[in-house]
């Protein structure tokens, strides 16, 4: 029997300028089915999902995608056409509007109107009580979004992709922000909606999420397809195997120096936002050329906890921090940035950057008084320091008077980088420093890391990726939930381990 | 990248494209109104007063672009320079002619004034120093919208105005305050200014070429260089040549100079003036680079407010008197100065050069419609629309280059 596919893709490629984000990928989905798509970061799901999204529009990618036999040809990069045509994404981050109602925002710009042309509410509110009951999506009719959980505020996202009669429907990583309950509920409508007749496309980084619903599994990495493959035949291993597949040691460069004298404690740190503590009680400490890798979901507190560090809270924190055995107080990046510790933020261009300027401004910004007076800057020197960093990270530029928006994302995160080498810290957090960079200019990284623990400079790094934690730290630091859930060795440490901790620790006051 | 032309590619050719432009639509408006009213426009009493005319208003544009460039803005301005011309109207007029003579009987009835001048322009740019500092530390500390602190300065400053006059115009001023204003360089010193000035720029561009060399940046020609600093000096011999020529370069256009240029070395040349494109960039970038945001945005009201002070003292003396309608709309005009100079409301863009040159625009506008004798409500129109036109023609190219 011949397979009903609702959509083929077929030898797509994707370029981004230095980086080939998708390299000739081909696979088909069944109707009916819930596909998973699972891959590192950077392997390539987030492009795909903005090609069938229609945000990246026909011809901006080569090959060619079929959509009920028909080949998907979006002009614009608008979502609305997608929409049209029967597909619709719901995003990892949400896109509604939190001073309006469910029903508000699931018909948001297509109110039912009656012949005054003015809304008609009833008929608002009982179609979308109708969609609600429909697919069991359990949300309050006449709440704001603003209060409603996080769970909740997905079930409209989807209630407002269903309301359009999808036949198509796309979930981006949809249970990183959600609790395990939550997670689960969501799992159960994915199960209505599939007896419904919807099919799913599921991307997901929680590995065990796929072996539970999906029907279909296809792995990618970097850009390509490893293999499609039914949930049936497969386990975490097998899958884990198949977005890993190379040699680890490739990757990441031998480090050589040895950790020495403690240079940082913090006991007992807890952060309290708007009366919810985000961070509890969490003790680790630092020692000089040591690479400290902190793992952990997206929410479970690991930027929290070195933002925190870096005085964003300011005395909303409780605990101990010591640098090299005095207790110090944090309270703005001002303060960290004098006693010597330097942040790569997470987010470059919200935080990192200052896009609209040359790359040497974005350099010197912190490190103005390294090259000036209170009545002059020395531009020539300002200009000579920035070119030795910018040499010695290799950032590929035609000036640096270079407008640093025009970079691309690998060379924005080397200038980010350049700044606060220049700040000569002697503690550095690196905030996942290579999202959505490309291999080579991560192993680039990787180097100056290493280099810079040879120097003496203790290294606090964020990752996402497993691989790169185990890749490059000394020790690895799990949280949980803004907990520290286990300090591993390096020697010690694997993949298993480490998601053990990032996800199976007991909830207890999960609620304080 | 390997050699230092990596930072070579610096500034040659790319001297602001957006200044040309400006000053190609400055000329084409100048000719314009030449043609319109027989030459009268263009001839050098005309143009002297042009450059009165904008003097005030280019004060506040001057203090008015690192504030926009921090992405904020300041609706006080005009209120402000009122209120602090009534100030200066009051101490010279009612307070100092009974209390100075007190305190130095021996002294000439000249001295006097100058001393009654001095101690004003004291008072005045203290006063308008602590008004910025009170409003830019209720929007940096107090987390209230620009938009609205100086919306409500506004109107407390007009009241303010109507309470220190009473509704009455204040009279009369001291001679020295309104030579401030109303004065002229004579001849010899303009010549003495002009040379000064020509000196400056040829010293400063061989001490240029000097840093280059010790830092191993490639240099151009020495005659190249010579050459740009040549044009320059030409053009400021014909300005002084040309003033000279009617009755001298005016005082308060040469005021307006000197804070054009101090204001311009802040801007590019301090910490504080790359704090301020920081800030209007990407504030929180520039935060979390241990940057006080707040103060640097206190430090911008407090500039703005020293400059509404020489404003407003100049608003005096050239008016002769402290009247209760000083400054009414000037902040609309030099916040338009400084838009069609190209500084972005949204921030992180923008230059001194540019408010003044954008002010003189709109000046020019209004000083040509005025010769030609057009009406005040067709005046209004045409100034309002070429504002938009200028800053939509400036939008739609940014979007065509990005």
């Amino acid at each position: 029997m011949k397979d009903d596919l609702i959509l083929k893709i077929k030898n797509v490629t994707k370029d981004f300028p230095g980086v080939r984000a998708l390299s000739d990928v081909s696979f088909n989905i069944k109707r009916g089915d819930i596909h998973g798509i699972c891959g590192e970061n950077g392997a390539g799901k987030s492009t795909l999902v903005k090609i069938l999204a229609g945000v990246y529009p026909y011809n901006t990618y080569q090959g060619s995608i079929y959509f009920n036999e028909k080949e998907l040809k979006l002009t614009s990069s608008s979502i609305e056409e997608a929409i049209k045509e029967g597909i619709a994404t719901v995003y990892q981050e949400l896109v509604l509007v939190p001073c309006l109602t469910a029903g508000e925002n699931i018909f948001l710009g297509r109110e039912p109107i009656d012949q005054r042309r003015v809304v008609n509410w009833n008929k608002l509110f009982t179609d979308t009580k109708e969609i609600l009951a429909k697919y069991k999506l359990n949300v309050p009719l006449f709440a704001k979004l603003s209060t409603l959980s996080v769970g909740q505020q997905q079930m409209v996202e989807i209630a407002k992709a269903l309301s359009r009669e999808v036949k198509l429907l796309i979930l981006d990583e949809p249970t990183s922000a959600l609790t395990d309950s939550e997670a689960n509920s969501l799992m159960e409508i994915l199960k209505n909606l599939k007896n419904s007749g919807v099919t799913c496309i599921y991307i997901s980084h929680r590995l065990d999420e796929f072996c539970k619903i999906a029907d279909t599994i296809t792995v990618l990495r970097d850009g390509q397809v490893v293999d499609t493959v039914r949930a049936i035949d497969s386990n975490e291993e097998k899958i884990i195997a198949m977005m890993v597949g190379r040699e680890m040691k490739k990757r990441f460069p031998n480090k050589l120096s040895k950790p020495g004298k403690k240079i940082l404690e913090v006991k007992d740190l807890s952060v309290f936002l708007k009366n919810k503590s985000v961070i509890k009680n969490v003790s680790f400490n630092l020692k000089k050329g040591e690479i400290l890798g902190i793992a952990g979901l997206m929410g479970s507190g690991r930027t929290e906890l070195v933002t925190a560090l870096f005085g964003e809270y300011g005395n909303q924190i409780t605990g101990d921090i010591l640098l090299e055995g005095k207790s110090i107080k944090i309270n703005s990046a001002e303060d960290a940035i004098k006693y010597g510790i330097s942040l790569v933020p997470e987010d470059r261009k919200e935080k990192g950057l200052v896009l609209i300027q040359e790359i040497f401004k974005n350099i010197s910004l912190p490190n103005l008084k390294q090259f000036s007076t209170r009545l002059n800057i020395d531009k020539y020197k300002e200009l000579q320091e920035c070119k030795k960093y910018a040499d010695y990270l290799s950032i590929k530029t035609p000036s640096l008077f270079t407008i640093t928006e025009s970079l691309s994302g690998g060379n924005q995160q080397k200038v980010v980088i350049a700044k606060w080498l220049m700040s000569n810290p002697k503690i550095l957090i690196l905030d996942d420093p290579t999202r959505g960079i490309d291999v080579g200019t991560k192993y680039e990284i990787y180097n100056l890391i290493n280099k810079l623990a040879e120097k003496g400079v203790g290294i606090i790094m964020i990752s996402s990726e497993l691989e790169e934690v185990l890749g490059i730290s000394d020790r690895i630091m799990v949280m949980h939930e803004g907990q520290c859930a286990g300090i591993l060795e390096r020697k010690e440490a694997t993949q298993e381990k480490i998601m053990a901790l990032a996800t199976n620790i007991k909830k207890i006051n999960r609620y304080d | 990248m390997k050699d230092l032309n990596y930072i070579q590619k610096f500034k040659e050719f790319k001297i602001d494209f957006r200044a040309y432009t400006l000053f190609f639509a400055l000329i084409i408006i100048w000719l314009l109104f030449g043609s319109l009213t027989g030459g009268v426009f263009l001839s050098t009493r005309n143009f002297s007063n042009l450059l009165r005319q904008m003097t005030i208003i280019s004060f506040l544009a001057i203090g008015m672009t690192p504030v926009i460039i921090t992405g904020n803005i300041d609706l006080s301005v005009g209120s402000m320079t009122g209120f602090i011309s009534v100030i200066a109207a009051y101490l010279q007029a009612i307070i100092f002619p009974t209390l100075l003579p007190g305190l130095f009987p021996s002294l000439s009835i000249e001295s006097l004034g100058i001393i009654s001048t001095v101690v004003t322009v004291i008072v005045c740019l203290f006063i308008g120093l602590i008004i910025g500092l009170g409003q830019g530390y209720i929007i940096a500390y107090g987390g209230v919208p620009a938009f609205i602190v100086t919306l409500g300065g506004q109107f407390v400053l007009k009241g303010g105005i109507l309470g220190v006059t009473q509704g009455k115009t204040i009279i009369p001023i001291e001679d020295s305050l309104r030579v401030m204003a109303q004065g002229y360089l004579s001849t010899y010193t303009g010549i003495v200014i002009a040379i000064i000035a020509i000196i400056i720029i040829f010293i400063s561009t061989l001490q240029n070429r000097a840093k280059k060399k010790q830092y191993g940046i490639k240099i151009r020609s020495i005659g190249l260089d010579l050459f740009v600093a040549s044009v320059f000096s030409v053009l400021i011999l014909v300005f002084t040549f040309m003033m000279n020529s009617y009755r001298g370069i005016q005082i308060p256009v040469l005021i307006m100079a000197t804070f054009a240029i101090i204001v311009t070395y802040i801007m590019n040349n301090t910490r504080f003036g790359r704090h301020i494109y920081a800030v209007g960039g990407n504030k929180e970038a520039t935060r979390l680079s241990g940057i006080n945001v707040k103060k640097v945005v206190l430090k911008t009201y407090a500039m703005m407010g020293i400059l509404c002070g020489v404003s407003g003292i100049i608003l005096t003396g050239y008016v002769a008197a402290g009247t209760t309608s000083g400054g009414t709309n000037y902040e609309l005009s030099a916040i338009g100065g400084c838009v069609m100079g190209g500084t972005s409301l949204m921030g992180g863009i923008g230059t001194v050069f540019g408010a003044v040159i954008g002010t003189l625009i709109m000046t020019s506008l209004e000083n040509g419609m005025s010769v030609m004798n057009m009406s005040v409500f067709w005046q209004y129109i045409v100034k309002g629309s070429i504002l938009v036109l200028a800053v939509y023609l400036d939008v739609t190219s940014r979007k065509n280059k990005a």
